[in-house]
Parts: C-alpha cells; structure tokens; sequence
C-alpha cells in the first residue's frame, strides 16, 4: 500500500465542500477500521435491519473498532432489542464474536458476569462490551447499568440512542425529545407528543459514577466514533459511550438521511459529542457551522407539528435544549460565539 | 469435619469447598449470613480466584451469574421471598438457556402483608421456571446437598435451587458435619461446560427462537428433569460412598410403610412431625411420614410406589395456591394419578406461624377420622377471618385486611377496624 506522507496539515474535511471524511486524506495509521482489509465485519451482512438504520452502521463500527483495539478478544453482551432481533432470527446469527442474549434489562449485569468469570479464570486479555438501545439502557436496564458503573466492572457499555422504543412499534422512551410523536406520545393535546420537562442524561448520570471514560459519538463522523471506541478500550473499569444512531422508522424520515440527520443533531446543538474521564468533561467536539435546530427536525415527520403556528412553543423549547447544550459543553469555537 | 455451626455458616463454607468462580450477593433476609461468609472468605482469598460482586438488586445478582456462567464459571448465588420475585425474569432466563448455576433459597413468606418468616411462597412461585428444587430437612442436609446441587447442575445442564427453611434452618445452631474439601473434590469434578463464550470459538448465545422450534426447546429443559430423576438417587449413592453419610435422593420415608396415615411434607417440618408421629404410634396409631427432598424434578413414579398400601394421605405444606389450594397436595394427587384414597390438603406454617407437634397432633387425628376439609388451613383463627369477612361485607370497597386483623387479635391497639 503506498504511503502518504503526513503533510503536517490539520485536516478540514470540510474543504472538500461535502462534510466528506475521507480516508485519503488522512495518515495511515489514522484510517479507519473498515478501510482495512483486515477488518473483522463483526456484524456481517445479511442481517435484517431496515434500510437507512443508524443503529446498524454504528454497532458495525463499535464492535469492529473494540475487537481492534483488543485484538479480537473481545465478548458482547447484548439487550434485548432491534439490534439483537435483527441480528439473530435463530438459526442464524450475523455476528462473528461470541455473543449473548439474555433479557432486556440486564446486558450491563451479564458483561459484569462474564468480566468476572475471565478474571477468576485469569483471562483478562479477553474484554467485554454490552450494548443496547436507549430503551434497554436508560429506562429498564438503568438499575443493571448503575450498578455495573458503581462496582468499576471492566466493561464497555455501548447504547445506541434512536429516541424511542423502536423494535417494539416507537414508543416513548427516557430519551425521547419533547414534542416527539410516537406511539405513546400522539400528536395531541395541548403539548403535542412528548410533554416538555421530561427526559434525562444518562451520559451526565454515567459521569456522576466518575467511571474513567463516558463518551458522545454519532454515525455521521465514523472516524471520531472508532476514535472513542478505541480510546474507551484503552482504560480498564467501568465505561460508557453514546452512539446517536437516526431511525427512518421511528422518526419519519428518509432511509438516506440517516447520516445528514446525525450530523445535523450535532451541528444545531441537539446532541452533544464529548468525552469525560473519572467524571470530568475533557473535550467537546466544536460545532463547524452551526444550523438551526428547524433544519433538523424538519426532516423528520415526528416533529410535523412542532412548525404549526399553534405549536410555536414546542419549537422554542427545542432550541432552548440546544442552546443550553451549546453553552454547557461549550460547542462554538471563540470566533464563532461572538 | 463436625462443627456446631449456624445453617447459613454452614451452607458458606460448603459452597467455599465446592470452588465457586463467580459470586453474585445481595442482601436479603434471612439469606444473608450466606453470601456474608461467602464475601468473607473470598476476601481473605481462602476460595481461589473466585469474584465476589455486590450487586445493585437480585435482579443483578442472577443476571451477573448468567454472564458468568455463560462465560464458563461456576456461579453461585442466594436469594429469598421479594428478592426471589425482583429476579424473577433472570431466572426462567437462567434455566431456559441451560446454565447450571446453584442458589440458595431461604424460604420466606411473600408480602404483603409484609412478613420476613418461613414458608414456601417464594420458591414455589418458580416451581415451573425449569430449576430443578431440592428441599432439606436439616442443616446437614443443607451443606451435604449443596454439594450435589452443584454435580447435578453440571451434569443435566440446569440451574439448582436449594431450598432451605428460612430462620428454621438459616438462623439455626446444629451439629454439622462439613464437608472437607478432599472428599468434595473426589466427588465433585471442575465445571467444563459443552459450550462458552470465548473468542477462539465465537458462538451465538440466546437467539430468538419462532414457534418452529421453541416447544422442542421447553421439551428438552421438561426431559433433562426427568433425567435427573434417575441421576439425583446415583449422586446420593455416590455421594454416600465418599463422605459416608445418606443425603438427597428423591424422597426419604420416616416409617411411612405399611401404614394407614401417610403426611407427605418437606422441609423441616419433619423435626417436629417425627416426635408427633412416633407418641401417636405409641398410641396405637397406623402412622408414618415421607419427605419429599426432590419438588422439581417431582419423582411421581416413587411417590406412587411408596403410598401404595396407604389407606389415606395427608399433605403438609408450606404453601397456598390461592384461588385452589394445596401446590404440593395437588401434585402429590397427580403422582398418584387415580387416587382410589383420599389425599388431604393441609397448608400451615404460613408466614411463619409456628408449627407445634400440640395443633399437629390435633390435625392429624382429624385427618385419621376423615373429617378435614379440601384444603385444610392449619391453626387458622377461624373467629377473626368471620369477623373480617362479616366487616367487608358491610363496608363493600376494596382495601387490605392485615390491618384489622391485627386489631381483631390485640396485636395493635385502635379504635376502630375499618
């Protein structure tokens, strides 16, 4: 393979006009996983996720970057959910790790299970990640995911946040937006959707663990993705990342919007990417050109009503949650927050 | 190695010689002097290499053990009453994907209302989880078993739980003879399990399973019980070989043949019903018992064959199906498929209300003339569960009883039951 030189240049993907984060353009050893030929395919194709679904993508990316980083020794505890039925319709199985179902609510408890029993078998070179959705994660496998943090168990959890209870027909979750249609928030009422003043920060509760490493990523730049990954898998102990991961089903929107929708979550400030270690916040990811939260949410039926004249409000209690993300992790660089 | 030792004391330091890799515990009563000892020894690293987590809920503490068990170790844990409910989900989980972890139950009502003491509730709320559920009458049971909960978990591919009498057995200071540590070895060989999750060998664990597959899959876990109705007296058999003593096997008789009266029970209660039994024999009475030491698998055939010459049975139990009756006396009636003679329900000890051989001597001379009524709720107070009822029937809304009741008996004073 020829090398390119590292021309010593920080790389602004965005001169190329596209937001592309191209592999050409940057050093060798900073490509990414899935440029190489060498890659694992952990979940490997064939599976039965719908078209366009971020979950996939990012679980891909997730599981392929830890089994790098530990040079495939690497076990996965996974919660009940899309990314487990889509995965493994028995008899078949898209994964090529080992890997175990038990219950919705208990992945973080089964990769403290299996952390132990490699440590009582003195295997410790093996790791462990469990993983699931925002349903999984931060409603009904909460309690699990405390205590998995409060013990420092040597697990990477992973939750892929969609926004909602997606393989069960979208329902609300703990990490539904105000405002947000689902099954269970209709489009109703005096506040439309989700009720405002609801919701909660699991990656700010994982911080209050002052577990080693809590992390922000979304699918639309892969590179910091696989970057958090690999750098989660560099500690030992208890941590935990954020995967953003847009649902065409459950938000309304266009299959090949996925990527756009996640890069617009982050550039309007709606979903923050950061990293924090032991409980304090260490780096933010700047927004590069800020948009306003209407570019985001207006790609996605789910928020039809939020641009009624009658719903004005639920627009404005939209922005303020960017704005106060924006102020809090500080997301604008100096010249851009003047 | 004979010890006067508490039965949780006891059931600790048995666990410890049977080389646990991964211990899950939470806190409820009154199993916790178990998992005390446990995080005791492990902390002074006298059991190996083995893990003892503290975790957040007995949820945690049976999903930590699937984790570890999945992962090849041999995991252990303790639950009782609520905390045997909050794991609930994590136990059919357990047995449906044919982990052998063992556990401890410290048998214990469940609320409300609220009451920490003895009966069957809790475990008999999993009777159809798939575990296999050995009981014990003693502590030496107790330890002696746990030894070959283990063996036989590894061995049919099934979680065990041992249940034992809460406070009764848990709280209670016996002679023991322990388990050494040689004698367990000799007859309890290291856990290698057909499958584990391991990189080298990268399988799929607890896929959904359709309608084209899943009745096979329940088929199995129903078949591998029935194998250990043959394995459970060999490993008693065994068992008896290496450390010299008999415990475990299926059922065990106190002088139940050739006689009219048979009491079927579990548990501890037989401490007591022995001396009972033994003065009405004395008494010129045609009367014995059997224990049943295996409820799940349940040994339908032996039971059968040893209450063939009875003119009569009367189950005991700890437990109440509310809405029917008698768990026990319903499958005691099963085994015994047409039964030509009258098999009596008798539910007692509820809670923890003392079983004394006085009120047991009087039931059963009932049980003798044929005069107890289906079921029959031992020592009941009969007055105040009227009094209660006739109170309902006047105020007609809903709203607990325990209250009242309390009142009705004088435990709490108050103006007035409503």
């Amino acid at each position: 393979m020829t090398q390119i030189p590292d021309s010593g240049q920080r790389v602004k993907f965005y001169q190329t006009g596209t937001f592309t984060a191209g592999n050409r353009l940057l050093d060798a050893a900073q490509r990414s996983v899935q440029a190489s030929v060498e890659r694992a395919n952990s979940l490997d194709s064939g599976h039965r996720a719908c078209q366009g679904c971020g979950e996939a993508l990012g679980a891909r990316y997730v599981v392929d970057g830890a089994l790098r980083a530990t040079d495939n020794k690497l076990i996965a505890a996974n919660a009940t959910g899309c990314l487990e039925v889509f995965t493994t319709p028995y008899p078949e199985s898209a994964w090529r790790l080992p890997w175990i179902h038990s219950l919705f609510g208990n992945a973080p408890a089964i990769g403290s299970g299996i952390a132990a029993a490699l440590r009582a078998k003195g295997r410790e070179d093996v790791r462990v990640i469990a993983q699931g959705g925002d349903g999984g994660t931060t409603d009904i496998g909460l309690g699990c995911l405390s205590g998995m943090f409060d013990r420092n168990d040597d697990v990477l959890y992973v939750c892929y946040n969609n926004q909602a209870y997606m393989n069960t027909g979208v329902q609300r979750s703990s990490q539904t937006p105000p405002a947000a249609r689902t099954a269970t928030t209709p489009v109703a009422g005096a506040e439309p959707g989700s009720p405002p003043g609801t919701g909660k920060s699991v990656p700010l509760i994982a911080m209050a663990h002052g577990i080693v490493y809590v992390a922000t990523a979304s699918v639309h730049d892969l590179h910091d993705l696989e970057y958090k990954v690999t750098r989660a898998m560099g500690f030992r102990g208890a941590r935990y990342l954020e995967v953003f991961v847009p649902c065409p089903l459950g938000w309304g929107s266009k299959p090949a919007d996925t990527i756009k929708l996640a890069r617009l979550a982050t550039q309007c400030g709606m979903f923050p990417l950061f990293e924090a270690e032991h409980g304090e916040l260490t780096a933010a990811t700047k927004i590069r050109q800020r948009v306003p939260v209407e570019d985001y949410l207006k790609l996605q039926r789910r928020f039809d009503h939020v641009f009624k004249p009658e719903n004005a409000h639920q627009l404005d209690t939209l922005r303020g949650i960017a704005e106060r993300n924006v102020r809090r992790f500080g997301l604008l660089a100096a010249e851009d927050a003047s | 190695m004979l010890q006067q030792i508490e039965g949780s004391a006891a059931v600790a330091e048995t666990v410890a010689t049977c080389r646990p890799e991964v211990i899950a515990a939470y806190p409820i009563t009154p199993q916790t002097h178990i998992v005390e000892g446990l995080g005791d020894m492990v902390k002074r690293g006298l059991i190996g290499n083995c893990q003892f987590l503290n975790v957040e809920s007995e949820f945690g503490a049976m999903s930590v053990c699937i984790g570890a068990s999945a992962a090849g170790a041999r995991a252990y844990t303790a639950t009782s009453s609520q905390g045997m409910l909050f794991m609930m989900e994590a136990v059919y989980n357990a047995s449906g994907m044919g982990l052998p972890i063992v556990m401890t139950v410290g048998n214990r009502a469940i609320g409300p209302p609220l009451n920490i003491w003895n009966d069957w509730s809790d475990s008999m709320a999993a009777r159809d989880a798939a575990w296999i559920q050995l009981f014990v009458e003693d502590n030496q049971q107790a330890a002696d078993v746990h030894v070959q909960a283990f063996r036989l978990a590894e061995a049919v591919s099934l979680p065990v739980m041992v249940c034992m009498d809460g406070f009764i057995l848990t709280h209670a200071y016996t002679r023991v003879d322990l388990p050494e540590q040689a004698d367990v070895d000799r007859f309890l060989p290291s856990f290698q399990p057909r499958q584990a999750l391991d990189p080298a060998v990268p399988i799929t664990m607890g896929a959904m399973v359709g309608p084209e597959a899943f009745a096979e899959v329940r088929f199995l876990a129903h078949y591998k019980q029935l194998e250990a109705l043959d394995l459970i007296p060999q490993h008693a058999a065994e068992f008896r070989e290496v450390f010299g003593r008999d415990s475990g096997g299926l059922l065990k008789s106190f002088e139940a043949e050739d006689k009219k009266t048979v009491v079927v029970t579990m548990g501890s209660v037989i401490g007591t019903l022995k001396s009972v039994l033994a003065d009405m024999r004395d008494g010129g009475a045609s009367i014995g018992a059997l224990t049943i030491r295996s409820y799940r698998p349940f040994p339908r055939e032996q039971l059968r064959a040893a209450l063939a010459g009875a003119d009569r049975v009367i189950v005991f139990e700890k437990s109440l199906a509310v809405g029917i009756g008698g768990i026990l006396a319903a499958d005691v009636r099963v085994a015994l498929a047409n039964p030509a003679i009258p098999v009596y329900s008798v539910i007692g000890g509820l809670g923890g209300r003392p079983i004394t051989g006085e009120n047991l001597r009087r039931m059963l001379e009932k049980g003798e003339r044929d005069e107890l009524e289906e079921p029959h709720f031992h020592d009941l107070n009969v007055e105040v569960v009227r009094r209660e009822l006739e109170r309902l029937r006047e105020i007609g809304r809903p709203g607990a009883s325990a209250e009242n009741i309390l009142r009705d008996i004088g435990v709490v004073s108050a103006s007035k039951a409503f």
